[in-house]
This record gives C-alpha cells, structure tokens and sequence, in this order.
C-alpha cells in the first residue's frame, strides 16, 4: 500500500525500533565506555618497543651492540653500553632511552635485534602529563620479563623461545662435538715429544 | 486572617506568583529536555547518550551550564556591538509570554487574556525579530543568510498555522484559552471532548505541529542555523552565555508551541480525574505536564528521524500544501458546526478533508520524469 507520507513513517517506525531495541539488545549498543570496558587488542598490534630480560633485569638480552640505534629511522634510541672498572665493556647496556613521542612504531629494531632482546608492546595507554621528560623511556621502564612478552605476544614468542632454545641446544652440542674432537685429536696425536736435547 | 495585609501587597503577590512559575519551571524543563533529548537521540542511533555525570548522566545540564558560562564570550569587531549584544536577550523573551496563556490547572493561567490565542500566536513570532538583529549584527555572511531564512520561514509557516488556529477559534467561540480548554472537557473521561479527536481537530492539530516546528526552528525544519550548510546561522558569531540564550530561547519557544497546541487541540489540563479543587488541580497539573511531555518527546522523536527539507520544498509545502489543508480546514469547521445530527457531520467533514487531502497531494505529487528511450543502443 503506498500513501503519502509512507517513507516519513517508516522512517519514524525505524528510530522507534532502535529507540526501545538499545534497552533490551545488549548487541545493538557498540558503544566501548573506555575506562571500565576496553577492547581486546589483536596479538599482532604494536605500540612502543621494550627490552626482554629472562631471569632479573640485570641480565638483559641485549648487549647494546647499537644496532637498533643505528637503524632506527627516527633516531630515537639513545645506548651506552656498561664498562666496568677496568673499562672492559660488559655487554649489557648503562643507558638505554627511547624516546616516544619521536618512535614512529616501525619495528624495524625489532627486525634488526639478532638476540632477540627488544621487541614491541601493544601497552597503548602512554599518555603523561608532562611533555618532554616524562615521554623519554628509561632502561628500567622499558625492561620487562620474558613472561610479559609470553603474555602480551603468546604465538610470537613461543616461536622465539623455540629458536632460542633451539640455538642454545645447537651450540651447547657443538661446543660438545668441538670439545669432543679436540679430546679424540689429542688422545690420536700425544703432543709431540721433545725431539731434541738441549746441547 | 488575611485582614492585615495591604491591598498592595496582595495584588503584587498574585502578580509574582505566576511569574515565578514561570521563571521557575519552564527553564527547568527546558535543562531536563535537553538531556532528555540528547539521551533519546543516543538511543534513536543506538548510542548510550550521556551517562557520566551523575548517575545516568542526571547532571549533565548542570554541566553542560558551567561549561558555557566560563567559555570566553567572543564579539566580532565589526559587528554592531549593541544589537549583537541584544538579540540573545530579546529571544528568550517571546518563548516565555507565550506561558503567559498557557493554562495549566482549572482557573491557574497567569492572565486570563479575551484574545488569548492571538497573543500566543502574535507574541510567539517576535523571536524572529531577534533572529534577524542576531543574523544582522554579526556581519557575517553565514549569520545572515540564517537570519534571512528564519524570517522568510517563520512568516511563510505563520500564514497555516493561525489558519489552523483559526478552526479551534471557530469550533470554540473565543479566543481565550481557558475557555477552550474548558469546552474540551467533559464526554468520556474528560478525553472524548479534545478536539484532536475530530476530524477536522486531527487535521488543525498535524498542521499545528508542522507549523510549530517550523516557526520554532526544529527539525526538519532547522535551516536557519542548518549547521553543515551555514556553520550555525545567526548563531554563528555567538559565544559562551549569549550562545546559551539563544539554545534557551529557541527551546522555550518550541516548548511553548507545544504547550499551545496542547491547549488548543489535546484539551489542555483536560483528563480523567481533572476538575476544581486541589485533588482536582494537581491531577490538572499532571495532565497537562503529561501531554507537554509527549509534545516534547515527538518532536525529539522527529528530530531524530527526519531529514532537513530543501528552501524550496520548505515554501513548496508551506504556501501549496499546508495552507489550503487549513482554508479547507476551517470550512470543514463550518460543516461540523451545522450538520445535524452527528454522524452525518462526521461522514461529511471527514469525507470533506480527505478528498481535499488526496487532490492536494496528487497535484503536489513531485513530477515523475519518463522513462528515457536510447534510439541507438
């Protein structure tokens, strides 16, 4: 049946129907309220990166080797690697900014780390309240443990640890087969006689 | 017991009283209808609307309040400072004379006036007074083309809706309101007797809406502050608490429409249980409140649903389809008036208005182009 008016009304049944639905179908509200419901990130998201330890912050896996800073596009990471006494590097960094308001969330230090030492969060509530200071990461902000990581990337970083153990057990077997072989050549070759006396 | 108190004072007494009514509950109805309003339309586009200040959001005009009177308030260094300044005080006025009128309770009108409707429907107009010294003064060219469509809105759409006034009058004889809402009463349940329940009432009171809308600058007739097209037009230039004025004022003249139409065609504070006395009164009072409710709520209801018409369907439908429905209108007042018995007026005047109703669609019916032939396919 057509009338005048029809497409008015119809469009009044409409909003009537949206009105009275949103107080009985939870579903037809997509509204987030953002401090008491938040959405679940996608494992893949990423925001700022952080450095993994595995048993206490002391021991990082990285060994500020400056690869990242180097690479990094933005410049926005700042290592100094930690000497001891005697100035002997220690292969673990003193210093290590990021700052974030300059990370532009590439992840190619993440692509570039070869130890695995620094990989990407998907935290997004960084807001501060101060601009300069407060936005630069600090190494004790950014060292989180390897659980964390487990947490936040469960797919990812199973794989890595796979990886790690898997070249850690590759070079325990072939430090083994080395020490092996080094043994068997020195029980085949007695280290050569004194041939010669002293005249 | 009240031998003591001066002739003075009591008259004075009886002056305030019904102005601080006024002053007093219709702004707060207003506050209540914007929140009202925002969480209706929330829900319409299935939000949640505001909900954080307070429980349910309760105290969002409060807020909303603070916010606006601590916002910088801004005038344009070219405008005509005094009459920008004016405008936004001359348009809260018109939206509360109109309460005036508007009776709410058997005998409570502030001024029982003889000419009662045509003071509400003269004194509702005004605003567009100050719409236009708003547009005006701004020197802007957004303020001024709003200012000149609410001008040309408002007095094209005021031509049906007095018209539509016009068959209450005639239906009615008198122009008082508390007259008319008295001749409403009685029948069924004091329900039977409101004269949107005849066919002629169905019709005045569609138009009277329509009109109301329009003159009050509502969805879907908001062009003049039509906000993509002309930013916010005569408000454009308009900051802080004179922006605030403007809101109210525009709220307490679409209010005050709704109330008229409440009185003219949903028999006023007439309902079952309504009469003299304080029982009586209050269960007037309720009534009234009630239908002004439901007045509000269709026009919030509409705002959320209807599109905004061009500036030529907006003239189109006001001087060819709204103002012969109202001369038809008021003939079919004159039928109901002399016809006996009863229900030969009804088959007569409802046949009347619906016949007219079809031709007037069919001849504004928008043209049809004809299918178009390609002679080389």
């Amino acid at each position: 049946m057509n009338y005048p008016g029809k497409g008015l009304m119809e469009g009044l049944a409409v909003t009537a129907r949206n009105f009275v639905g949103s107080y009985f179908y939870k579903d037809r509200l997509t509204t987030v309220q953002y401090p008491e419901e938040r959405v679940q990130t996608p494992e893949n998201s990423r925001t700022f990166p952080f450095l993994v330890f595995e048993d206490s912050p002391d021991k990082p896996r990285c060994t500020a080797c400056k690869i990242c800073e180097t690479e990094c596009p933005p410049k926005c990471i700042y290592i100094v690697m930690d000497r001891d006494d005697k100035g002997k590097p220690m292969q673990r960094p003193k210093v290590f900014d990021i700052d974030i308001s300059v990370c532009m969330q590439c992840q190619i230090c993440v692509e570039v780390c070869p130890f695995d030492a620094i990989k990407m969060d998907n935290d997004y509530e960084k807001s501060k309240y101060e601009r300069f200071d407060a936005l630069v990461e600090r190494l004790p902000d950014l060292l989180k443990p390897n659980e964390y990581y487990r947490k936040v990337k469960p797919t990812e970083a199973s794989e890595v640890d796979a990886r790690l153990k898997a070249e850690a057990e590759a070079k325990a077997a072939k430090k083994a087969a080395a020490a092996a072989a080094a043994a068997a050549k020195a029980a085949a070759q007695p280290p050569p006689a004194p041939t010669g006396t002293v005249t | 017991m009240f031998a003591s108190v001066p002739d003075w004072m009591v008259r004075v007494t009886a002056f305030l009283i019904p102005i601080a009514f006024i002053f007093g509950v219709y702004p707060a109805i207003f506050a209540l209808t914007t929140l009202v309003e925002r969480k209706a339309l929330g829900r319409i586009q299935n939000r949640y609307g505001p909900n954080r200040v307070g429980i349910f959001g309760i105290l969002q005009p409060l807020a909303d309040g603070l916010k606006i009177l601590l916002k910088e308030d801004i005038v344009p260094r070219v405008a005509d400072k005094f009459t920008h300044f004016l405008a936004p005080v001359l348009i809260v006025i018109p939206g509360l004379l109109v309460y005036l009128v508007v009776p709410v309770a058997p005998g409570m009108v502030a001024v029982d006036l003889k000419i009662g409707v045509l003071f509400a429907l003269a004194v509702g107009t005004v605003s567009v007074i100050a719409l236009f010294m708003a547009g005006w003064a701004s020197r802007n060219k957004f303020s001024l083309l709003g200012a000149v469509r609410a001008v040309a809105q408002v007095v094209s759409y005021e031509v049906p809706t007095v018209m539509a006034g016009v068959a209450v009058i005639m239906a009615a004889g008198t122009l008082s309101t508390l007259t008319i809402v008295e001749r409403q009463g009685g029948g069924i349940l004091n329900v039977s007797n409101w004269y949107v329940f005849r066919p002629w009432g169905l019709v005045g009171f569609v138009l009277f809406i329509i009109g109301g809308l329009a003159e009050s600058a509502r969805c879907p007739f908001d062009l003049p502050e039509a906000e993509s097209e002309l930013i916010g037009g005569y408000h454009t230039e308009y900051s802080g608490f004179k922006f605030a004025l403007f809101q109210m004022g525009e709220y307490l003249a679409g209010m005050a429409m709704a109330g008229v139409t409440v009185t003219l065609f949903l028999g006023g504070y007439m309902g079952p249980g309504s009469g003299p006395g304080l029982a009586g009164g209050l269960i007037s009072m309720f009534w009234f409140f009630a239908k002004l409710a439901g007045m509000i709520v269709l026009n919030i209801w509409i705002r959320g649903t209807w599109p905004r018409l061009r500036v030529d369907q907006l003239m189109g439908f006001a001087w060819k389809v709204l103002l012969p429905l109202a001369l038809v209108n008021i003939v079919a007042v004159g039928f109901w008036h002399f016809l006996t018995p009863r229900p030969l007026a009804w088959v007569v005047t409802t046949g009347w208005l619906v016949i007219w109703f079809l031709v007037l669609t069919k001849c504004n019916a928008s043209a049809r182009l004809e299918k178009r032939e390609y002679r080389y396919v």
